[in-house]
């Protein structure tokens, strides 16, 4: 069915809509340039609230497969794309995105001048907007702004979940994880204890974790300001390591500031320059809010990575703890691996501070 | 960490000569090294005697050395000059071969010379396939089952075990020459027996067949601090089996999962580590289609044809990028010159979809073999770039210049269907039409999956193309409305496709369209999917979107490019269109270049102010000369594709420069050049056109044996040929292989000495920077005849006569700028045999010995500047008092089954060019061009020499075998069975088969003579040439300045 995608701004674009209602599908317009990987992104919790722009024009080859979504749900409240393939051509292929979508019951708007859609939206900044065959009927007070609506509150798991049975228990604070890091920290040996957001320290303490992994989410992180107390005092206490929204949580939490970038980062390919090697990663990023550079001087955190492209803050570390946190992906899923020895830091500094521990 | 200081002065190795497997790719790297180099300050000496390249120009390198690429010669040129580093992985495997092999004598060590960029030992862990097994073994990445072998016993051995089919790769040689599929044990003994042959280390890697296997690539980088990044992968839609220079390709893969294509990456990236590369690396993949077990294939430790390819489908100079990390930078230290605003160190995201269709030879080579496999046979390719895949495709297939209606090729068409499902079962050059005419006909699917191991994925985007097709024609031209005119269009169909589908002329559907206000539309590329601004002008066309498209108030001129790389249309061109585009900005105009071949320097989108990706049919050309609103259109640069876009582009009311479409049909139209020719009382040789087959050999009775053949409008002899009797014209014009197309040029064959020269003119006056004299008679094509300048036989009467010829056409003809005439000398006559209105295969070479740029001098006078104030002299320039050759290098080997012996129709791929204080020194150096490739006869004392002559020829070669006898040789003459007795002893040196005008003798020999490796030679001046150069031994090399230099001080 012919349909619009219809800006903030005013914008309009056309495409072909599949799925969807009468009432029109609103979020945040955001862009994904990673050329692979367009299951993943449908259901990581991060793309919470947001309509997701595939740069990469021809989505849906490799069709949807079995042990590749990031969570139960797809999450992106909308998907924009340029050409959507009818059929899965894969091995692994179990349906069609189409079909995919219309059980998830997320609309797909096809045959839509993405280009031109993303230079809207690098030009003017993440907006608002709208899925829609009826024009007239946009009502933009249906529309939810990821920086004001708590869609962690709605993302994150209501009770603990346990997976693995290795040595090492970690505690997942969960603010919409991708289930690759439950992946990655399970084929490490460890027993994973994922955890609702608004865990208090003393359920912590209770499941006698090694080590605690702040996760991925949705959203601006000061909406969590309530919580950020408990997540000094467990960050304190335990070896830790934080991802993207845990990255910002956690920046908050020891004294820095947050602020919302123009369109954000969200792709394969951004350039990570470690400060301390001078080696470059590429990452796999995902994210709206970015951590203050100007306020880490106030804060107890120290900058261990930036952004090759626009020098912004991807990597922190505590000045005296074993906490250190970055803003990308070491998970991936989509994305380079080529962070992934984040990980085995996570576990080097948990197997240290138990070795000091036997020796105390 | 920035440049390293000590690096001052670098030598530059270039790939030499255009050979199947090593073309047009190493003239853009090497390019943008020099440059890159020449940007940091170094002092860029370059070794490289390809005088068609736009990298040996002087604003690439301070001095260019156009010599043998010999360690001699190059040893010699260290201890000359003295260099401080050494890049050679820009010049393919000829330069990476000849670095190595000077290694190994330790001339690196002994003039202290650095190589640049990954380390000797580094590049031979990548080449030497044992090493690289060894250390695949050790960072356990899988390879296939395989073997190293060295002679045909242990081959034979490996397969008793493993078992067929077994694929067989030569190490180091050009585009995997001498290997390929072997199905039986006597298949893979001849194999490998040639394969031991090809390779210069005496090796084959024997390893157990995994086609059918998905083909993946992907370009890497690395620098000296470790950080690793991929630029591009691609995705061969042929599966493995057939050479990845000889698939389509798609840019990025289309059919792997984010879990596959980070599998991929991620062991890409480990395999560059553990070799310890800086700069770029082409690592090759199979994949199973149904699991995740890859394979790797092959690493190609240095750029490639590959990495230009993933340079022009992303944006990321390669090249340019890894001559940097060479001198010392690191990758997050330089910018991404295509944004200006991002670093280097990031890996691009693409927005749209890469198609890369390879060029084949066999529209020359109607007696080639056709089936593809290990050993690569495609000339050149061509890229689109496209919204999506259907339009890719056929954006690629209107860029090949291949006679093809929309998507049909008429012989297939007449085949049967059982016979084309048989035929898609071995890839050839057709099939990719001949499945689509199987998709006509309602094959399905799954069945030509079965015969090809093509991905679903890509059958359905095919079959899509063909419904497509099928609904135009279902419809009525009246009933079009705009949605299904967008689709079709959008879908890549051209104007002139729909006008065939819809019955209705091509006019009316450009009507209609416009009418619709359907117009495509321009969009960038960028490397960053849109994510940031780009500063680069780099554009492809699609449909229904807004587009990138800056308009800018210069004044701007379209220069219309060469396309793809095929024989007799070579990387010259490319040289015209890029000197073109530095003549138009130097005058202070933009300057649009459209093309799309992704090897050259054309297609950098540093060369003119703004690039534009597309085919070069009238279509395309006509919506960016209108959509740019240029002030006018050059396009006699680009060879013949230029000149066959005149008349629609007049139509259109396109601005040209140039030529009128009026003067090229003068100069064609056989009546009307000969009236011409009449009207200057300038003798031309008989000739006539023949309507059909049987007026042709009517006609031909009437001008008498033997005659040549030739269609107009065309470049490199195709369809070329002589006949000495009706019966053999009458063989030749009914067999349909043959595909002759009339109306066709009939001339009386002159077996005179031709001679040849470029032109600039402005109408009035004129410029000759030089002839060259033929060493081969008329009757060999002119792009395979060595050629000599100044002319080395002629007297000074007939050099007035070629002037007075030359000034009194250029005064007639209404041109302006660069064209070429060939002549014959016969009897005290001098006949014109054709003019060219357009810059031919020798512009580049004069351009280089005179040291005036032609190019420019045309471009200026088609701007409208007056004679004096940018032509440097009027008339014939004075003769240098040195010696030019410049001499044809053939890709035979690779071309299995194609005739050695030279006739009218163009075989060669690429050329050299030398010089000599003398005729023979400058013979020597033109044959002995390569180590491998110097002929026995110099370097041996003594061995035997088999002769076949024709009893024309016996008296014209015998002074030359008595000469070869004096110098130790013996000389055989006997039968066949002799013959093959002969070539596989120790002692042949050289095979002389020299038939008699017309006659074919001795096929079977020379076919045998190329197999074994076995110098040939087919006629006799050209033998006369290689016995003169016979007793030139030692010689200092000489910079081309040197040369120039030297000729000053005599004058």
């Amino acid at each position: 069915m012919k349909g619009y995608i219809v800006l903030e701004n005013g914008e309009v674009f056309t495409g072909k809509i599949i799925g969807g209602n009468e009432s029109g599908t609103y979020g945040e317009a955001v862009f994904f340039t990673g050329m692979t990987g367009y299951q993943e992104v449908a259901t990581d919790p991060s793309y919470r609230g947001q309509i997701v722009i595939f740069t990469y024009p021809l989505i849906g080859n490799y069709g949807i497969q079995d042990y590749t979504s990031q969570s139960e749900e797809w999450q992106a409240n909308a998907l924009v794309i340029g050409e959507c393939s009818e059929e899965g051509y894969h091995y692994l292929s179990k349906k069609s995105v189409m079909n995919e979508a219309n059980n998830m019951n997320v609309p797909i708007i096809v045959d839509v001048d993405t280009r031109a859609l993303v230079k809207c939206l690098r030009e003017q900044g993440a907006m608002g907007a709208v899925i829609t065959t009826d024009l007239d009927g946009i009502d933009w007070s249906n529309y939810q702004p990821v920086d004001e609506y708590p869609f962690v509150k709605e993302v994150s798991t209501k009770q603990i979940e346990t997976y693995g049975a290795g040595e090492t228990h970690i505690a997942l604070y969960d603010f919409g994880h991708k289930r690759a890091m439950i992946q990655e920290l399970t084929q490490l040996g460890a027993k994973v204890s994922v955890v609702p957001f608004d865990t208090p320290y003393e359920t912590i303490q209770h499941l006698d974790v090694d080590g605690v992994l702040f996760s991925n989410g949705p959203g601006n992180p000061k909406q969590l300001e309530h919580e950020l107390h408990i997540y000094r005092k467990v960050a304190s206490a335990y070896p830790t390591f934080a991802i993207c929204l845990g990255h910002q949580l956690l920046a908050l939490a020891f004294g820095a500031d947050t602020k919302k970038l123009k369109f954000g980062h969200r792709g394969a390919n951004q350039p990570v320059l470690e400060i301390a090697t001078q080696k470059v990663d590429m990452t796999a990023q995902n994210h709206g809010f970015v951590v203050d550079d100007e306020t880490i001087g106030h804060s107890e955190m120290q900058v261990t990575h930036v952004n090759i492209n626009d020098g912004s803050i991807e990597g922190l570390k505590h000045e005296e703890l074993p906490l250190f946190t970055v803003q990308y992906h070491p998970e991936a899923s989509p994305g380079p691996k080529d962070s992934h020895p984040l990980f085995h830091q996570f576990f080097a500094s948990i197997e240290k501070k138990k070795e000091v521990t036997i020796h105390a | 960490m920035p440049k390293q200081q000590h690096l001052r002065k670098i030598l530059v190795l270039g790939s030499g000569p255009i050979v199947i497997g090593q073309a047009a790719e190493f003239d853009y790297a090497g390019t943008q090294a020099c440059l890159a180099l020449k940007e940091e300050g170094c002092e860029v000496v370059l070794l490289n005697n390809n005088p068609a390249t736009v990298m040996t120009d002087e604003q690439c390198a301070d001095r260019v050395y156009f010599e043998p690429l010999t360690v001699e010669v190059l040893t010699k040129i260290i201890e000359k000059e003295r260099p401080d580093g050494l890049l050679a992985s820009v010049g393919g495997q000829t330069g990476l071969n000849l670095a190595l092999a000077a290694y190994n004598e330790g001339i690196f060590e002994q003039y202290n010379v650095q190589l640049l960029g990954t380390s000797m030992q580094s590049i031979q862990q990548g080449e030497d396939r044992e090493l690289f097994r060894a250390l695949m073994h050790d960072i356990n990445e899988p390879v296939p089952e395989s073997e190293i072998v060295s002679t045909v016993d242990e081959a034979v051995q490996f397969a008793n075990v493993v078992g067929f089919p077994i694929i067989v790769r030569p190490a180091y040689t050009l585009g995997g020459a001498g290997g390929g599929h072997a199905y039986s044990k006597e298949q893979l003994k001849e194999i490998v027996a040639g394969g031991l042959a090809a390779s210069p280390i005496t090796q084959c890697l024997i390893e157990q067949s995994i086609a059918g296997f998905k083909e993946i690539e992907y370009e890497v980088m690395r620098d000296d601090n470790d950080t690793c990044i991929t630029i591009c992968n691609m995705e061969n839609i042929d599966p493995v089996g057939v050479h990845t220079g000889d698939s389509i390709v798609v840019a990025p893969s289309q059919t792997l999962s984010d879990h596959d294509y980070q599998m991929l990456r991620s062991a890409s990236i480990k395999v560059i580590r553990a070799l310890g590369i800086v700069g770029g690396c082409n690592i090759q993949f199979a994949l199973d289609p149904s699991s995740n077990q890859y394979y790797l294939i092959e690493v190609n430790p240095r750029v490639s044809r590959s990495s230009a390819l993933a340079s022009k489908a992303t944006g990321y100079p390669i090249a340019r990028i890894a001559a940097k990390l060479g001198v010392g930078y690191h990758l997050h230290e330089l910018k991404n010159p295509v944004t200006a605003h991002t670093y280097a160190s990031f890996e691009p995201a693409l927005d749209y979809v890469i198609v890369k269709f390879p060029r084949w030879p066999f529209d020359k080579f109607k007696d080639g073999n056709r089936e593809l496999g290990t050993q690569m046979k495609a000339t050149g390719e061509v890229m689109a770039i496209e919204r999506n895949l259907q339009a890719g495709l056929q954006k690629a297939v209107r860029s090949l210049e291949i006679p093809v209606d929309g998507l049909k090729v008429a012989s297939i068409e007449a085949i049967a269907t059982d016979e084309l499902i048989q035929r898609i079962e071995i890839a050839d050059d057709q099939r990719f039409f001949t499945l689509l005419e199987l998709l006509r006909r309602n094959v399905t699917i799954d069945t030509l999956h079965e015969q090809t191991g093509i991905d679903h994925f890509y059958l359905q985007h095919f079959k899509r193309l063909i419904e497509l097709e099928q609904s135009a024609e279902s419809l009525e031209f009246e009933g079009v409305d705009r949605d299904t005119l967008y689709e079709l269009k959008k879908s890549g169909f051209t104007d002139v496709a729909l006008a065939k589908a819809l019955n209705t002329t091509e006019q009316n559907i450009t009507q209609l369209r416009e009418r619709y206000d359907l117009y495509p539309s321009y969009q960038q590329v960028d490397t960053c999917a849109g994510e940031f601004m780009a500063e680069t002008p780099y554009y492809y066309s699609t449909w229904g979107t807004k587009g990138d498209h800056h308009l800018t108030e210069k004044p701007s001129v379209l220069i219309v490019g060469s396309g793809p790389i095929r024989i007799g249309q070579g990387i010259e061109f490319d040289y015209c269109s890029v000197s073109a585009a530095h003549s138009l900005k130097r005058m202070g105009y933009e300057t649009i270049m459209i093309n799309n071949n992704p090897e050259t320097v054309s297609t950098d989108y540093e060369t003119a102010d703004k690039l534009y990706f597309e085919p070069l049919t009238a279509e395309d050309v006509i919506h960016v000369a209108k959509r740019e609103n240029v002030q006018g259109v050059l396009l006699q640069l680009g060879g013949q594709t230029g000149v066959k876009l005149t008349e629609a582009l007049e139509k259109a009311g396109i601005p040209l420069y140039g030529a009128t479409f009026d003067v090229i049909d003068q100069l064609e139209d056989r009546g009307r050049f000969y009236e011409l020719m009449q009207t200057l009382d300038i003798p031309h040789i008989p000739g006539t056109t023949g309507m059909n087959a049987a007026d042709t050999e009517m006609k031909a009775s009437e001008i008498g044996y033997p005659v040549l053949l030739r269609p107009s409008y065309v470049i490199g002899g195709e369809g070329m040929a002589i006949f000495t009797s009706e019966a053999e014209l009458k063989a030749y014009l009914n067999d349909s292989l043959n595909e002759v197309a009339y109306p066709i040029l009939i001339d009386r064959y002159v077996a005179g000495k031709e001679l040849e020269v470029d032109v600039v003119t402005d109408g009035e006056q004129c410029f000759i920077p030089g002839i060259f004299e033929h060493v081969e008679k008329a009757g060999v094509h002119s792009g395979d005849s060595m050629a000599v300048t100044p002319p080395y036989s002629i007297p000074d009467s007939l050099k007035e006569t070629i002037v007075s010829y030359t000034t009194k056409i250029a005064k007639h003809v209404t041109f302006v700028g660069l064209f070429n005439i060939q002549f014959v000398y016969e009897n005290n006559t001098l006949y014109v045999i054709e003019i060219n209105p357009r810059a031919s295969r020798t512009v580049p070479i004069f351009a280089k010995i005179t040291n005036i740029d032609l190019v420019d001098c045309a471009v200026q006078l088609l701007l409208g500047k007056p004679f004096e104030a940018c032509v440097p002299s009027v008339g014939l320039l004075e003769e240098p008092s040195f010696y030019s050759v410049k001499a044809p290098v053939f890709s035979t080997e690779k071309l299995p089954d194609v005739d050695m012996l030279l006739s009218a129709e163009m075989k060669s791929t690429g050329e050299t060019l030398s010089f000599g204080s003398t005729v023979e020194e400058a013979f020597q150096q033109a044959f002995a061009w390569k180590d491998d490739q110097t002929p026995k006869i110099y370097t041996e004392k003594s061995g035997s020499i088999f002769v076949d002559a024709g009893d024309a020829q016996q008296s014209l070669i015998r002074t030359d075998l008595e000469k070869l006898e004096q110098s130790g040789f013996t000389i055989v003459q006997g039968s066949s069975e002799q013959f093959n007795e002969w070539i596989t002893t120790e002692d042949a040196r050289l095979y002389v088969s020299i038939p008699d005008l017309g006659s074919k003798h001795y096929k079977d020999q020379r076919e045998k003579a190329k197999r074994n490796r076995i110098q040939l030679t087919t006629h006799s001046e050209t033998l006369h040439a290689l016995v003169q150069g016979i007793d030139f031994k030692e010689r200092h090399s000489l910079s081309l300045d040197e040369w120039q230099k030297k000729d000053l001080q005599r004058t």
